[in-house]
C-alpha cells in the first residue's frame, strides 16, 4: 500500500467509544459502513446533494460522504442504528415514518430520520414549511415528501405529548 | 469518486498552520468545512498532497464587535451566522444570505472563511462581502495583512491569497442603523448555486437614497461589485427611470457562462431582475 | 354467541386484507437502518471493480496500456475487451435484439462508455488505478442530433453492422437506422385527413431523461470454482431474467446460478437491463475466483446505465368543426443512442406506443416509428412507465390541447366530447388494443367539479386581462390531462423477454399452524410487496396478513417470474397470487366438508373459514383446516396445503385518470409555481389505499421533475452535461408541490381481483398535466407549443420569443 501514514481516530458512535487507524483520505461514510459495519447510512450521490449519508455529529446533521473520518476525531456520532428507544422499540420518528407511510424503498430513510431527529431537537414544533426547509438537504425519489412531512409532524406531536391531527386533504 | 492520497495535518494554532503551509508551498491546502474542497478532491480536480485542517484552531471561530466593525472568524459556519444574535441585530443580511446557501447539513459545516477564500464565482458570500465593503485578514509567515473584498478576487479560483497564507477573519464595517438590505437569489432548487443573485445595502433620507451598494453573484468569473449601479441610485428617489438605468449598469458588467442554469443572455437579465427586486425589498426595509 | 366471539367486522379487520391501509412490514427494518442492500454485503476476500471510461463520445480506441496501473500495490487485474473475447463476452445481446459492447472493442460510441475494468483490493485503490490506465483515442466525428442520423453523410456509428440491411425488427434503410415500425391503416387515416374540417400538426419532443433511483446499479458476483456455481447479488428488478441471461452468456447451467436481489433502493426502470458492470464482475470473479463488488457512482449512473424517452413525435389530428376527432397520424423519431438496448419486453420495437390514441375514440389512426443511432448512452428504459406509454400519453395529451386551441374549444370539453363511452367497453382501438374497462366521463366530471374547473378558467381570464393592462407580470396556466395507460405485460401473444413469455407466478404454502409463506417471481423496489401481496392472500384464504410471510428476489426459492416494472406486478403476479390462493381455498373447502361431514357444496366461504349453509354455527376456520390438512386429511387426499400458479394474462389492463395542474408563472424570470395539483386515478380494485396514495405522490413528483427540468443533455460534441444531482433536477421537499389525490373504481373485468396497477399512472398522466399547464398559460399570447423541459430559462425564452418582455 501507500507510504501515507495511517492515523488513529477515536470517536463515540451511538454511545460506544471506537478507536481505529485510518488512511487520512477515508471518507466518514466508508469508515462507518465498512470499518464499523454501520450500513444504515447510505450512499446516494457522493456529491453532497442527496443526504442519504446523513449522520448526527456533535448535535449537527452532516453529510458523511463529504467529511474525512479524521475530521470526526473525538466527535460524538449518532447514526440511524442509534435512533431507536433505549428499550429497542421504535422511536417516535421511526414510528411516524411507518404510520404515515413516509418511506417506500427505504434508501433515503436512514438519512431522513437522522436529519429529522436533529431538526426536532432544534425546533420541537416545526411548521410544514420549516419541515420542508429542514429536510431540503435530503432527497427522496419515491415518496414525493408529503408523507415524510406528516411523519415528522406525527413524531413532533408524540414527543410533545399532543395528538397528531392529519390535515384534511 | 474517491479523493487521492494526502498527508493530514491538524495544527492547533494559526502560526503552526502557516508554518506547515509555508513548508509545502503549492502542495498544501487549508481545509475548513471541506464542502467545496472535498467534492473537488473526489473528482480529482484538486489533489493536494498535504491537507491542513483548520478545525483544531479555536481562535478561528467566533463573532465579535469592535467599535464600528464586526469581526467574524474564518471557521464560523453558515449555521453559526444564522444563529448569531449580534449579526441579526447589526447585519441581518448575513443570515438572509446564509439561509439561501446550500442546505441545512452543508450550512452546519461550511464556513465563512472557506466560502470567501474558495474563489468560486458561485459562492454567495463574496459578493455580499463586497457589498458590505468587508476586508479579509490574511495571515502569512510575515504576519498579517488586510485585503478589501472588493480587491480580492482576480479570476475563478484566483485570489489575492498567497499559498502560504490563511484567511483568519473577515472584518465588516457595521452599516448605519436602520439601513435597508436584501439578498435576492434565483436558483433552480435548494442546494443549487445562483443562476444570478444580487446583494443590496442602502440607507434612505426621507425619500432619497443616502448610500447604496450593489454586488452580484455568479454572473462572471468573479463576484462583481456594481459600483456604477450604486452611484446611479445614490441620491435618487428610486424613480422608475433611475432604477432602470441602474439595472442596465449592473447588467452591463456581467459576463456569465452559459450552463444548465441558462444561456448567458438569460443570466444577465436575471442579474438585472435580482437587482430590481433586491432594491425594492431593501428600500421597503430601510428606516429613514 | 357469547361476548368473546368476534363480530364479522372484527374478524374481517383482523385479516388486514384487501382494501385496508395496512402499515408496511418492510418499514420495521428500513426505519432502523437494517435494510439489506447490495452495497451492504461484505464477503471474505471480496475485491472491488471499477471502470476506466471514455472521455470522448465517438473515437477509435487505438491502445490500452494498463502496465502502470498493474504496478500499483493492491491492483489485481485490468480487463479489456481482448480479455472478454477469450470467454466470448466482449459483446452482449440486448433485450431489443441488438448487440452491445461490454468493454470498448476498438471504438467508443458515447461519453463515459466502459473501456476497461479495474479489479483492486478496495474502491480507493481501484480509483487510483483508473487514473493510471493509459488509453489512446483517435477522435471521430460525433453525431448528437437524431434528426441528422440518417443524413447521407452522417458518420457510420456501427461498423459492426456494415452491410446488414435487415435488423431485429425488419429492414434497415440507412447505416444509422435501427428499425421502422408501422401500425394502423394508412389509407383510411389519409382519407380522414382529406375529408377533415380542421387539422393540426406539431412536432412534440419528449426529452432524454433518466430514472435515477436513489441507490445506483450495483452487484456482487461470486464464483465458486469448486462446485462450478455462480452467485450474483444485484439491484435486479427482474432476477430470474438476469439468471437466464447469465446462463445463456456464460454457459453455466441455470441451476448452478443463484441470483439474489436483496432490498432495492428504487428502480423506476433503471434496474431492468443487464449492464457491463454485471458482466465484468461475473467475468472477474470467474478469473480471480473471489467475489467482486461493483457499485456505480451517480455520474456513471446518469451517464451510462440507461436513459429514458428521447422521442420526437410529430402528431397530426384530423377533426370536424364540432370537435369530433376523425383521424390521428403520428411519426416518431426515436433516439436510441449507440446501441439499441431498450428494456422493452413487448414484441414491438416501440413497446406499447400504439396506445397513442389515448382516451379518445379515433376511428382511424396510423403510426410510424423510426429508431436511429446517435453518439449517446444506450438504454431506452421505461422510467416509471409501461414501455413508451409515457411518451404516447404526452403526445396525445399535448396534441388534444393544440386541437382545442385551433377550434377555440375548451380543452376539457374537447376531451369529453371524444372520450370512449362507457358502453363501448371492451373497446377496440384503431391501433389494435382492446381496452378492458373504463368510465372516463364520471372520472372527468368528478375531477372538474372538485377542482372548480370553470371558476379557474374565469380567474385565468381575469388574470390575462390584468397582464395585458400591465397590472401584473404573472400569468396562470391550467393543465388538463386525461390519460389511459396500458399495463400488465403481458399476454404471451404480445410479450416476451428473450423468448420467455411474460407470465408471472406465485407459490403459497400454508403451514400446519396456519401461518403462511409465499413466494413470487416479482421484486419490490419500494412498492411494498411484502405488505400488499399478503393482503391479497389474507382476503382470499382468510388467514391474517400478519401470519403471512412474503419472499421475493431469490431465484433458488422463488418461482420463475419476469420481475417488477411496467406496473406489471399487480396485474400479472397479483392475479397469480389470487389464483394460487383460490387453489388453496378449494382444497380447504374439501377438507372442511370432510371435517363437518357435509358435502363441499353445502359450504359457504365466510371471511376466514367455511360454514354450513343455513347453519353458520357449524364452521371451520382456516386455521383449523390447515391443521387438519397435515393431521388428518380426508381419505385419499394428498396431505398438505400449498399451491403454485403461473398466470398468463388474457389481456393488458387499462388504468386511467384525470389530472389537473394549476400553475402561476413569473414571466420575467420564467419561474413556474404549481399552485394546485389534483390527481384522480382509477386503477380498478384498490388493494392498499395507503400504498396507492404513496405511489401516486412519488410518480407525480417524478412527473413534476421531468416536465420542469429533469434532462440528460449533450453538447454538440457529445459531452453529457450535468450528470450529477447538482444539475439533474431532483426536486427537494421545498420545490415539490402539494398533491391532492382522488379516485374512482372501475375494476378490470378479466383480472381475478379486478386490479389494474397504478405505480406508473402518475408519471404517465402527470407530465402532460404539467406541460399543458405551461403551454396553456402562454396560449393567449399566441403560442401553440413550447417544448419540454420547462425549466425557468426555457420558459423565460418562450416568453421573450412571444414578446412578453416588452
Ligand atoms: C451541494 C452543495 C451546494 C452548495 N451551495 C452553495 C451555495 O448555494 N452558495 C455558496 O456560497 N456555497 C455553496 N456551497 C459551498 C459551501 O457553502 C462551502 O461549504 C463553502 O463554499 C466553502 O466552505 P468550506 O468551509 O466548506 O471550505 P473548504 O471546502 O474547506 O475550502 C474551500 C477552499 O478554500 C480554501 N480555504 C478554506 N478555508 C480557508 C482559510 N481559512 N484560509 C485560506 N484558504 C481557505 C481551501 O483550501 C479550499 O481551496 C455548496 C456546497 C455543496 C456541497
Ligand atoms: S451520498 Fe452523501 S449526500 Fe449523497
Ligand atoms: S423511500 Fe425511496 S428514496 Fe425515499
Amino acid at each position: 500500500m501507500s507510504d501515507i501514514e495511517q492515523i488513529p481516530v477515536t470517536m463515540t458512535v451511538n454511545g460506544k467509544k471506537v478507536q481505529r487507524f485510518v488512511e487520512p483520505r477515508t471518507l466518514l461514510i466508508h469508515f462507518l459502513r465498512e470499518d464499523l459495519n454501520l450500513t444504515g447510512p447510505h450512499i446516494g450521490c457522493e456529491t453532497s446533494h442527496c443526504g442519504a449519508c446523513t449522520v448526527e455529529m456533535n448535535g449537527m446533521s452532516v453529510k458523511s460522504c463529504t467529511l474525512f473520518a479524521v475530521q470526526a476525531n473525538d466527535a460524538e456520532l449518532t447514526t440511524i442504528e442509534g435512533m431507536a428507544n433505549a428499550d429497542g422499540t421504535l422511536s417516535a420518528l421511526q414510528e411516524g415514518f411507518r404510520q404515515m407511510h413516509g418511506l417506500q424503498c427505504g434508501f433515503c430513510t436512514p438519512g431522513m430520520i437522522t436529519r429529522a431527529h436533529t431538526l426536532l431537537q432544534e425546533n420541537p414544533n416545526p411548521t410544514e414549511d420549516e419541515i420542508r426547509m429542514g429536510i431540503s438537504g435530503n432527497l427522496c425519489r419515491c415518496t414525493g415528501y408529503q408523507n415524510i412531512v406528516k411523519a415528522i409532524q406525527y413524531a413532533a406531536a408524540k414527543l410533545n405529548g399532543t395528538d397528531f391531527q392529519e390535515a384534511a386533504e | 469518486m474517491i479523493p487521492g492520497e494526502f498527508t493530514y495535518h491538524r495544527p492547533s494554532s494559526v502560526a503552526e498552520a502557516v508554518a506547515i503551509l509555508a513548508n509545502h508551498g503549492d502542495e498544501a491546502r487549508p481545509l475548513s468545512g471541506g464542502h467545496s474542497l472535498i467534492p473537488m478532491m473526489k473528482l480529482r480536480m484538486a489533489a493536494p498532497e498535504h491537507l491542513v485542517d483548520l478545525g483544531g484552531i479555536p481562535t478561528l471561530k467566533g463573532i465579535s464587535e469592535d467599535g464600528d466593525t464586526i469581526s467574524i472568524g474564518a471557521m464560523t459556519t453558515q449555521h453559526d451566522l444564522i444563529d448569531s444574535g449580534l449579526l441579526s441585530a447589526k447585519l441581518p443580511i448575513i443570515a438572509e444570505t446564509s439561509r439561501l446557501i446550500a442546505d441545512p447539513q452543508i450550512r452546519y459545516v461550511g464556513t465563512l472563511g472557506g466560502n470567501v477564500a474558495n474563489g468560486d464565482p458561485g459562492n454567495d458570500m463574496p459578493a455580499l462581502m463586497q457589498c458590505l465593503d468587508a476586508s479579509y485578514v490574511l495571515t502569512g509567515p510575515d504576519g498579517e495583512r488586510q485585503v478589501a473584498a472588493r480587491a480580492f478576487y482576480e479570476a475563478a479560483y484566483f485570489t489575492a491569497l498567497a499559498p502560504e497564507e490563511i484567511l483568519t477573519s473577515v472584518r465588516i464595517p457595521v452599516p448605519a442603523a436602520g439601513h435597508g438590505y436584501a439578498y435576492e437569489k434565483l436558483k433552480r432548487k435548494v442546494g443549487d448555486y445562483a443562476t444570478a443573485a444580487a446583494a443590496i445595502v442602502l440607507t434612505m433620507n426621507g425619500g432619497t437614497v443616502g448610500t447604496c451598494s450593489v454586488a452580484l453573484t455568479n454572473v462572471a468569473d468573479t463576484p462583481l461589485f456594481a459600483s456604477e449601479a450604486g452611484q446611479i441610485l445614490t441620491g435618487s428617489t428610486l424613480d422608475a427611470e433611475t432604477v432602470k438605468r441602474a439595472v442596465a449598469a449592473a447588467e452591463a458588467i456581467t459576463q456569465p457562462a452559459s450552463d444548465g442554469r441558462g444561456p448567458a443572455e438569460y443570466r444577465t437579465k436575471m442579474a438585472g431582475i435580482m437587482v430590481e427586486r433586491a432594491l425594492a425589498r431593501a428600500a421597503e426595509r430601510a428606516r429613514s | 354467541m357469547n361476548d368473546m366471539t368476534p363480530t364479522r367486522e372484527q374478524r374481517e379487520a383482523a385479516l388486514e386484507g384487501m382494501g385496508c391501509k395496512r402499515k408496511r412490514v418492510e418499514d420495521i427494518r428500513f426505519t432502523q437502518g437494517k435494510g439489506n442492500y447490495v452495497d451492504d454485503l461484505k464477503l471474505p476476500g471480496m475485491l472491488f471493480g471499477d471502470f476506466v471510461r471514455s472521455p470522448y463520445a465517438h473515437a477509435k480506441v487505438t491502445r490500452i496500456d494498463a502496465s502502470e496501473a498493474l504496478k500499483l500495490p493492491g491492483v489485481i487485474a485490468v480487463l479489456t475487451a481482448e480479455d472478454l473475447k477469450g470467454v466470448n463476452l466482449a459483446w452482449m445481446p440486448t433485450l431489443a435484439g441488438d448487440v452491445q459492447m461490454v468493454l470498448a472493442d476498438g471504438k467508443v460510441l458515447y461519453q463515459n462508455q466502459e473501456v476497461a475494468f479495474v479489479v483492486a483490493e478496495n474502491r480507493y485503490i481501484a480509483d487510483d488505478a483508473i487514473q493510471l490506465v493509459e488509453v489512446e483515442y483517435e477522435e471521430l466525428p460525433v453525431l448528437v442530433d437524431p434528426f441528422k442520423s440518417m443524413d447521407a453523410d452522417a458518420p457510420v456509428l456501427r461498423p459492426d453492422l456494415d452491410g446488414k440491411t435487415e435488423g431485429a425488427h425488419g429492414p434497415r434503410k440507412h447505416h444509422n437506422h435501427i428499425f421502422t415500425w408501422e401500425v394502423g391503416d394508412k389509407d383510411e387515416t389519409s382519407r380522414a385527413f382529406a375529408e377533415a374540417d380542421v387539422t393540426i400538426k406539431e412536432m412534440i419532443s419528449y426529452h432524454r431523461t433518466h430514472p435515477s433511483p436513489l441507490e445506483t446499479c450495483q452487484c456482487v458476483a461470486s464464483m465458486d470454482k469448486v462446485n462450478g456455481e455462480l452467485t450474483v447479488w444485484g439491484t435486479f428488478q427482474a432476477p430470474h431474467v438476469i439468471r437466464t441471461v447469465a446462463s445463456l452468456l456464460s454457459t453455466i447451467p441455470e441451476h448452478k446460478i443463484h441470483v439474489i436481489a436483496p432490498d432495492i433502493g428504487g428502480g423506476f426502470g433503471n434496474k431492468v437491463g443487464a449492464y457491463p458492470g454485471y458482466i465484468c464482475s461475473i467475468v472477474a470473479s470467474i478469473v480471480t475466483g473471489v467475489p467482486i463488488k461493483w457499485v456505480e457512482d451517480r455520474m456513471e449512473n446518469l451517464s451510462t446505465t440507461s436513459f429514458a424517452r428521447d422521442y420526437h413525435m410529430t402528431a397530426q389530428i384530423a377533426a370536424k368543426n364540432d370537435g369530433t376527432v376523425t383521424g390521428l397520424k403520428v411519426h416518431v423519431l426515436a433516439d436510441h443512442g449507440g446501441f439499441d438496448a431498450c428494456a422493452d419486453p413487448s414484441k414491438w420495437p416501440a413497446g406499447f406506443f400504439n396506445i397513442v390514441t389515448g382516451s379518445y375514440d379515433f376511428p382511424a389512426a396510423h403510426l410510424e416509428v423510426d429508431g436511429v443511432y446517435t453518439n449517446k448512452a444506450p438504454g431506452g428504459v421505461a422510467y416509471r412507465c409501461s414501455f413508451r406509454v409515457t411518451e404516447a400519453a404526452y403526445c396525445i395529451e399535448r396534441a388534444m390541447d393544440i386541437l382545442a386551441q385551433k377550434l377555440s374549444m375548451d380543452p376539457a370539453d374537447l376531451r369529453i366530447k371524444n372520450f370512449v363511452k362507457p358502453e363501448q367497453f371492451p373497446y377496440q382501438s384503431a391501433l389494435g388494443w382492446e381496452y378492458d374497462s373504463g368510465d372516463y366521463h364520471t372520472a372527468m366530471h368528478k375531477a372538474m367539479d372538485t377542482i372548480g374547473y370553470r371558476e379557474l378558467r374565469a380567474e385565468q381570464k381575469a388574470k390575462q386581462e390584468a397582464f395585458r393592462r400591465g397590472e401584473t407580470r404573472e400569468i396562470m396556466g391550467i393543465g388538463v390531462s386525461f390519460f389511459t395507460e396500458i399495463v400488465g405485460a403481458g399476454p404471451s401473444k404480445n410479450c416476451d423477454i428473450l423468448g420467455v413469455a411474460m407470465f408471472d407466478s406465485a407459490e403459497i404454502r400454508v403451514h400446519p399452524t396456519g401461518s403462511v409463506i409465499s413466494r413470487m417471481g416479482t421484486k419490490s423496489q419500494g412498492q411494498g410487496h411484502e405488505t400488499t401481496w399478503a393482503q391479497i392472500i389474507a382476503t382470499e384464504i382468510g388467514i391474517p396478513a400478519a401470519d403471512i410471510m412474503v419472499e421475493e428476489g431469490n431465484t433458488d426459492t422463488a418461482p420463475y417470474g419476469l420481475g417488477t416494472y411496467g406496473s406489471r406486478s399487480t396485474p400479472v403476479a397479483g392475479a397469480a397470487i389470487a389464483l394460487a390462493a383460490r387453489k388453496i381455498r378449494n382444497k380447504a373447502q374439501m377438507i372442511a366438508a370432510h371435517m363437518l361431514e357435509v358435502s363441499e357444496y353445502d359450504l359457504d366461504w365466510d371471511i376466514d373459514g367455511f360454514q354450513v349453509k343455513g347453519n353458520p354455527q357449524a364452521r371451520k376456520s382456516m386455521k383449523e383446516i390447515a391443521w387438519a390438512a397435515y393431521h388428518a386429511p380426508p381419505p385419499g387426499m394428498e396431505p398438505g396445503l400449498e399451491a403454485v400458479s403461473y398466470y398468463d394474462p388474457p389481456n393488458m389492463t387499462y388504468p386511467f385518470g384525470a389530472y389537473f395542474c394549476v400553475m402561476d408563472i413569473d414571466v420575467d424570470t420564467g419561474v413556474a409555481k404549481t399552485r394546485r395539483f389534483y390527481a384522480l386515478d382509477d386503477c380498478g380494485t384498490r388493494i392498499n389505499p395507503m400504498i396507492i396514495e404513496g405511489q401516486v405522490h412519488g410518480g407525480l413528483t417524478e412527473a413534476f421533475a421531468i416536465a420542469m427540468g429533469q434532462e440528460i443533455r449533450y453538447d454538440e460534441i457529445g459531452n453529457v452535461m450535468g450528470a450529477s444531482f447538482m444539475d439533474f433536477f431532483i426536486p427537494t421537499a421545498v420545490e415539490t408541490p402539494h398533491w391532492e389525490t382522488d379516485h374512482t373504481v372501475t375494476p378490470s373485468p378479466h383480472h381475478p381481483i379486478g386490479a389494474k396497477g397504478v405505480g406508473e399512472s402518475p408519471n404517465v398522466g402527470g407530465v402532460p398535466a404539467f406541460s399543458n399547464a405551461v403551454n396553456d398559460a402562454f396560449q393567449f399570447l399566441g403560442s401553440t407549443h413550447i417544448q419540454m423541459p420547462h425549466d425557468a430559462w426555457r420558459i423565460w425564452q418562450a416568453a421573450k420569443d412571444l414578446g412578453a418582455h416588452g
